[in-house]
């Protein structure tokens, strides 16, 4: 496996045989692999290795998944196609890339499903499994002839790979190996450590569940305590190398028996002064509405995490989108305040926690992490963290209630009150839904309605004072501000440095609080001539039928932005189940720059 | 004297040796209907409260939506007034990470068999050391009388004003059918005696102990329990030493069947409908895993913590 017969990158299609011992080797800044197969065939396994591998060598990483939504779909058909796309690079990576610049294949029909997404750069090099071509069955042959057809219309470099005649070598089942064929290519063509490769190997066998930088660990690193959950995608895996480790850590995972199941028994166990959370996808957020209304009205403290998936409804179960925000924001009927963050990289996903859990018990109400498909399963190198006792939440205190506390004693000013949870003894109430009072009485008098939904709004005001203005990603001026939130991080700001390379004048921001807002925005805004969103979420394009300035569908923060700074925000979504790409952002730049804009 | 009495009231919580009176778990005034069954439930939980010695900070009455759902509103102890149908999850979360604290769940028919019949079943499976009262009228009272899913066939309500149209959920015969039920009793709220003893009994379980309690609502559904509580002999008491034993009762009441509760096969027999009310524990098992018990974990120090974090984060890093 360690002398794979393979070319090097820049070789052509020549025989393998030729380029078998001769390598050149090259230095390339960047480069970005993508390895498909049929689901099942370890592809994605193989990618993960090689991500991390790359990591452990000190490039820059980003990977992201190809995953259809079925677990075994029937095998050689495009729409089958699973995987993993790895770029890597000499400096920090921030995502995904444009285009791939080296794939194996382990058939021509899962490569015609990247080829017809446009996956591929027009010179990529094609390590292709060669079997197909000449297999027994004519439809196959057919199909390959077919493929490679319509693959012919790149300008790809093929490289025919006899990968299962050299697996049979060494295994019988070639299916199951295939894989680490793939890597053992890889990691010669790309001059990879073998013993790292090797450790990795032991330890992704040995314990199957398991990645480089794993959610699971920044929640324990939260102090959280109690994870209620229900299986859903694209969350679910998060929750299960947790479920392994969690418990050496005084934690547990509870599998409810449904989504509000599971926010209910985190409730519960946060209105006991457990530190809890729950972690879904869209259609789990919508069954949990009402209990994060509840929580909100009770000021007990909750996490949800929501890991956006393509919607509505069931939508792209396994792919990503942004979808969700005005839901997590305003998903809640009656007036029900709380906060939303998201995260832009892995590295904020570990630290975001901890502030989610802290600012859910000093404001007594919940918080939503917006995560999505892309950070919750993609591989991203970033300092290793030093814990330290402050991350974790201390036992709660219970500690006789001082004489006259009311269990909602808000400030009148700023609407915080201190918890009081049960065993503290002096400090029975019973929290209710209903409106209340400061002492959880229920109360539907006027006053008593409007004094609760006050303080319960007030406590925003006050963090969001507390909140620093974002800062602008290039000059502080300008024609444009590209105005980003959550995974599209790196995509936005590379697009924008290309674009500042070319002289437009055109800077990013990117928002980690959603709600509230962070403060100065309308500020910022009026220093550029023109303000727009780049999201993945479903917006009118602005030429579409019908589709008139008054009543355009906005993407989602544009439409957010516009109600909070009367700035008028223009936006550039998409919602291609995939992260975007830097190329199409900057094409959108280019589309979107206003009128006289200068260069 | 003014300063011997505020030391007094302060130490008060903190001193183990203080009795708890019948006061001392009373909160706001019930405001159920004149008559209605749920004062009763009230009263006999209060007396079990006091019988006991809970301590009020250490002991949570978790509720949904409904009349019964009301219950902690009127109990000074610590409560959860949660959602329809989802008591059951939030004593579920109270009781997995606090399992020192007493917890009690009280729900309606609404509640327990309809918007909440999944957690019902889930609840009983994880057999969490809870107590579960269904307090069932066989409508719903709190929205203004609709058809609940025990009401009984052909009783008119708002939603289905020729009557009842499916025969109702028999929540006994339903729980007895949950995979590691178990404790499974009935009572019901005109007999305070056997009522009391079916908590004490319930509450002394280890494990979820589901208590169907027959609850007369006098505004829309008198017919249901009226005629067994004018007529005792269309209640059948379930006796047994391991059961329900009240001895005031036995003159008043001439079926009795004596039943082992250790007798599944025997506890869903007499679930089946067959025109008597029984009432008395159908089926009592210690030995059934408890949730919190299985799911227990060594609590970790924040410096613990850290080590363990530290190595965790190794692993992984370059």
């Amino acid at each position: 496996m360690t002398t794979a017969p393979s070319p090097s990158p820049p070789a052509s299609a020549a025989a393998p045989s030729e380029a078998r011992r001769e390598r050149t080797v090259l230095s390339l800044p960047e480069h970005t692999v993508e390895i498909v197969s049929d689901p099942g065939e370890g592809a994605q396994k193989c990618g993960q290795i090689f991500g991390r591998v790359s990591a452990k060598m000190g490039n820059g990483v980003w990977t992201v998944e190809i995953i259809p939504a079925e677990i075994q779909p029937p095998a050689r058909q495009p729409s089958s196609a699973s995987g993993n796309r790895v770029r890597i690079g000499t400096g920090p990576v921030t995502n995904w890339g444009d285009h791939a610049n080296l794939v194996v294949a382990f058939n021509e029909q899962v490569l015609l499903h990247r080829h017809r997404l446009d996956a591929l750069a027009k010179d990529a090099i094609i390590l292709i499994e060669n079997m197909w071509a000449t297999h027994d069955d004519p439809d196959i042959r057919q199909a390959w002839t077919d493929a490679m057809e319509e693959l012919g219309s790149a300008s790809y470099q093929f490289v025919p790979v006899p990968m299962e005649e050299e697996c049979l070598a060494v295994i019988d089942n070639p299916r199951r190996g295939k894989n680490m064929f793939a890597l053992g290519l890889l990691a010669w063509i790309y001059s990879r450590d073998l013993e790292k490769i090797k450790g990795l190997i032991a330890q992704e066998f040995r314990k199957k569940a398991e990645a480089i930088y794993d959610t699971n660990v920044t929640l324990i690193a939260a102090g959280m305590e109690l994870c209620a959950m229900y299986p859903i995608t694209p969350a679910t895996s998060a929750s299960h190398h947790l479920s392994d480790i969690f418990e050496r850590f005084g934690g547990v995972v509870h599998q409810a028996e449904d989504e509000i199941a599971a926010v209910g028994v985190a409730l519960g166990a946060s209105f006991a002064g457990k530190v809890a959370f729950t972690i879904t996808s869209g259609p789990g957020l919508a069954l949990k509405t009402e209990f994060i209304g509840l929580a909100i009205m009770t000021e007990t403290p909750l996490v949800v995490v929501d890991v956006q998936r393509g919607g509505p409804s069931t939508g792209l179960p396994t792919k990503v989108e942004q979808g969700d925000l005005l839901a997590a924001i305003f998903g809640q009927p009656g007036d029900a305040p709380h906060v939303v963050l998201a995260p832009a990289t892995m590295e904020e996903c570990f630290l975001c926690m901890t502030t989610a859990r802290r600012v859910a018990e000093a404001l007594r109400t919940v918080v939503i992490v917006l995560s999505d498909a892309n950070l919750a399963t993609g591989v991203q190198p970033f300092p290793r963290p030093d814990p330290s006792e402050q991350w974790f939440a201390q036992p709660p205190d219970l500690a006789p209630v001082r004489e006259g506390l009311r269990p909602y004693d808000w400030d009148p000013q700023r609407g915080v009150s201190p918890r009081v949870v049960p065993g503290q003894p002096g400090g029975m109430f019973t929290a209710t839904g209903l409106s209340h009072d400061e002492w959880s009485h229920v109360g539907y008098t006027p006053d008593v309605h409007e004094r609760g939904c006050r303080m319960r709004s007030r406590k925003l005001a006050v963090f969001q004072q507390m909140l620093k203005p974002p800062v602008v990603n290039g000059e502080p001026t300008g024609d444009l501000l590209v105005v980003g939130w959550g995974s599209t991080l790196g995509a936005i700001e590379e697009a924008v440095g290309r674009a500042r390379q070319e002289g437009l004048a055109v800077s990013s921001l990117h928002l980690r609080f959603l709600s509230p807002l962070e403060p100065g925005l309308a500020e910022i805004f009026r220093r550029f001539r023109k303000v727009m969103t780049i999201e993945i979420n479903y917006s009118d394009d602005p030429g579409d039928p019908f589709v008139t300035a008054e009543n355009r569908r906005r993407g989602q923060l544009a439409w957010l932005l516009r109600a909070q700074t009367l700035v008028d925000v223009d936006c550039w979504t998409r919602v291609p189940g995939e992260p975007l790409r830097p190329g199409q952002i900057l094409q959108a730049i280019h589309d979107s720059m206003p009128q006289g804009a200068s260069r | 004297m003014t300063d011997l009495s505020c030391s007094l009231l302060s130490a008060a919580p903190d001193d183990e040796e203080r009795e708890w009176t019948l006061a001392d778990y009373e909160a706001a005034a019930a405001r159920w209907c004149p008559g209605c069954g749920d004062h009763a439930i009230l009263t006999g939980v209060e007396r079990l409260l006091e019988a006991e010695q809970l301590p009020p900070e250490q002991t949570v009455f978790v509720s949904g939506i409904g009349c019964a759902s009301r219950f902690p509103h009127y109990l000074h102890t610590y409560g959860f007034h949660g959602i329809h149908g989802r008591a059951l999850p939030i004593a579920t979360g109270i009781k997995l990470r606090r399992p020192e604290l007493h917890v009690f769940v009280v729900m309606g028919d609404g509640d327990c068999c309809s918007i909440g019949a999944g957690h019902w079943i889930h609840a009983v499976r994880y057999n969490l050391d809870i107590v579960a009262l269904l307090l069932d009228n066989g409508v719903y009272g709190l929205t203004k009388n609709q058809t609940s899913p025990t009401s009984p066939k052909g009783i008119p309500s708002n939603t289905q004003p020729r009557g009842a149209i499916l025969p109702p959920i028999n929540p006994i015969a339903a729980t007895l059918g949950v995979t590691n039920a178990s404790f499974v009793a009935q009572t019901g709220d005109w007999l305070p005696a056997h009522l009391y003893a079916t908590l004490q009994a319930a509450f002394h379980h280890h494990g979820l102990a589901f208590v169907r309690v027959l609850q007369r609502c006098p505004q829309y559904t008198p017919a249901i329990y009226d005629v067994a509580m004018r007529d005792p002999d269309l209640v059948e008491l379930l006796v047994h030493p391991n059961g329900v034993v009240v001895p005031e009762l036995d003159r008043l009441f001439k079926h009795k069947r004596p039943h082992d509760p250790a007798d599944l096969d025997a506890a869903r027999h007499l679930a089946e409908p067959d025109g008597k009310i029984r009432l008395g524990v159908f089926y009592r098992n210690e030995t059934c895993p408890v949730y919190e018990e299985t799911r227990a974990v060594a609590a970790r120090s924040a410096s613990e913590k850290v080590a363990l974090l530290g190595a965790e984060l190794d692993r992984y890093a370059v």
